[in-house]
């Protein structure tokens, strides 16, 4: 069996132009039409792979990918499938890049067997259990950078949304964008205490002009943050609370009485200011050139 | 035994909480301050509870308690200085407090006391000093 065991090594060393050729030839017609660039790409990774596998294959022809011989064919493979998931390509697109070498290959195996068909058979499924087990873990790779990038901008997301303004002396906004869920709360709730204690303010406005959905369980939270704002000492009220938004928090009986709502940051910010003891007087020679 | 402090400053009473509370300490608080209010005729209490880390639902509802009894004895409590983390527990437990006033540090309580008790002078509430 030991000359079987590195018939494919053999048969990747003489006849890897031709593979190569047939290869590249599959790809072409299974992969949407590439640019110039991206053709000159994809032939210098499917050369520098085939080097990669027949090196593989030389030291080890049992074909176990996990096995510290291929440890180059498969961080090649996951540089590659990185690079093609950040490049925009589809899982599909990516795993055929190994799946369009089986042809190429199995011809090659069988101009290199001839007749005897037995050992054909068998060099064929060893060959095929190779390109599976390495299509695979492309698309393993695949999807690990895709979430990566998930995760990564649910995590950005996060922190750009809750942002703490400080509109005025001891006046604190809290401008709510986007699905309010119990992760983002605490969150939102954090950040508003520790500006709270950070500005020693004595008024927060949460302001929800950018919160799409207001159900039960976010006017609980936003109730929670507004108590959670008044056992720091601070004044909290509710503003930019569209007329959608008002019917729906009626219709599903949530009771927000016990907390001062508006419906724009405008109006909030105008009675936080008298509240704090600040008069807004326009002055009239310039409000006359405004006008003019 | 161990007690926590309950100074007089003037009108109010000053309680600065500096040690973990556990429940023994909280009961012993609540009988020394009413005899405290009473025995001062105090209108103001001024508990500080930012050296407190801890808390729990015994802990939450004995401040609550604690400014119903004040009230009831004609004096106004603030609750002062509360963490940004022992605020989220409480409202987490479900004690948002309502019948307490807070304010961030000792020195805005203060403010809010006096606040507090300029307004029911004003209002001619029975008990309040002329």
């Amino acid at each position: 069996m030991a000359t079987s065991k590195n018939k494919l090594a053999e048969v990747l060393a003489k006849h890897e132009q031709q593979i190569a050729t047939g290869w590249l030839e599959r790809q072409a017609s299974t992969l949407r039409r590439l640019s110039g660039a991206e053709q000159q790409e994809v032939t210098r990774q499917s050369r520098e792979f085939l080097k990669t596998v027949k090196a593989a294959a030389q030291a080890d022809g049992a074909g176990d990918v996990s096995s510290p011989a291929w440890t180059p064919v498969r961080e090649f493979l996951t540089d590659f499938s990185a690079a093609r998931a950040k490049g925009g390509y589809s899982s599909s697109e990516t795993a055929s890049f190994i799946f369009s070498m089986k042809q190429p290959l199995f011809e090659a195996l069988r101009s290199e067997v001839g007749n005897d068909s037995e050992t054909l058979a068998a060099e064929t499924w060893r060959a095929t259990e190779l390109l599976d087990s390495l299509g695979l873990l492309t698309t393993e790779a695949f999807q690990k950078t895709r979430e990566d990038v998930i995760s990564r901008q649910q995590h950005e997301l996060l922190e750009l949304s809750t942002p703490v303004v400080q509109l005025w002396d001891g006046i604190l906004a809290l401008p709510l964008i986007g699905t309010l869920d119990s992760a983002r709360t605490q969150v939102v709730m954090q950040n508003l205490l520790d500006a709270i204690v950070k500005t020693r303010s004595d008024f927060a406005i949460i302001d929800i002009t950018g919160v799409p959905v207001v159900d039960t369980l976010v006017a609980q939270h936003l109730l929670k943050t507004v108590a959670a704002a008044r056992l720091m000492g601070a004044e909290c009220m509710i503003s930019g609370i569209r007329p959608q938004i008002a019917q729906t928090i009626i219709h599903l009986g949530v009771d927000l009485s016990d907390v001062i709502t508006k419906a724009t940051l405008a109006d909030a910010f105008a009675l936080t200011l008298r509240r704090a003891g600040f008069k807004m007087i326009r002055d009239q020679k310039e409000q006359r050139a405004a006008e003019n | 035994m161990e007690r926590i402090p309950i100074l007089k400053m003037g009108d109010y009473l000053l309680i600065t909480i500096q040690v973990d509370m556990h429940d023994r300490l909280a009961i012993t608080l609540q009988e020394d301050l009413t005899d405290q209010i009473v025995k001062h005729r105090s209108h103001g209490v001024l508990i500080d509870i930012s050296a407190l880390e801890m808390v729990d639902s015994f802990i939450g509802r004995m401040l609550g308690s604690i400014a119903s009894m004040a009230r009831l004895l004609d004096a106004e409590t603030v609750v002062v200085g509360m963490q940004p983390a022992v605020a989220i527990t409480l409202v987490e437990l479900g004690l948002s407090m309502t019948g307490v006033r807070t304010a961030l540090d000792v020195e805005k309580g203060m403010l809010v006391l006096r606040a507090a008790l300029s307004k029911a002078r004003r209002n001619g509430a029975p008990g309040a000093e002329v």
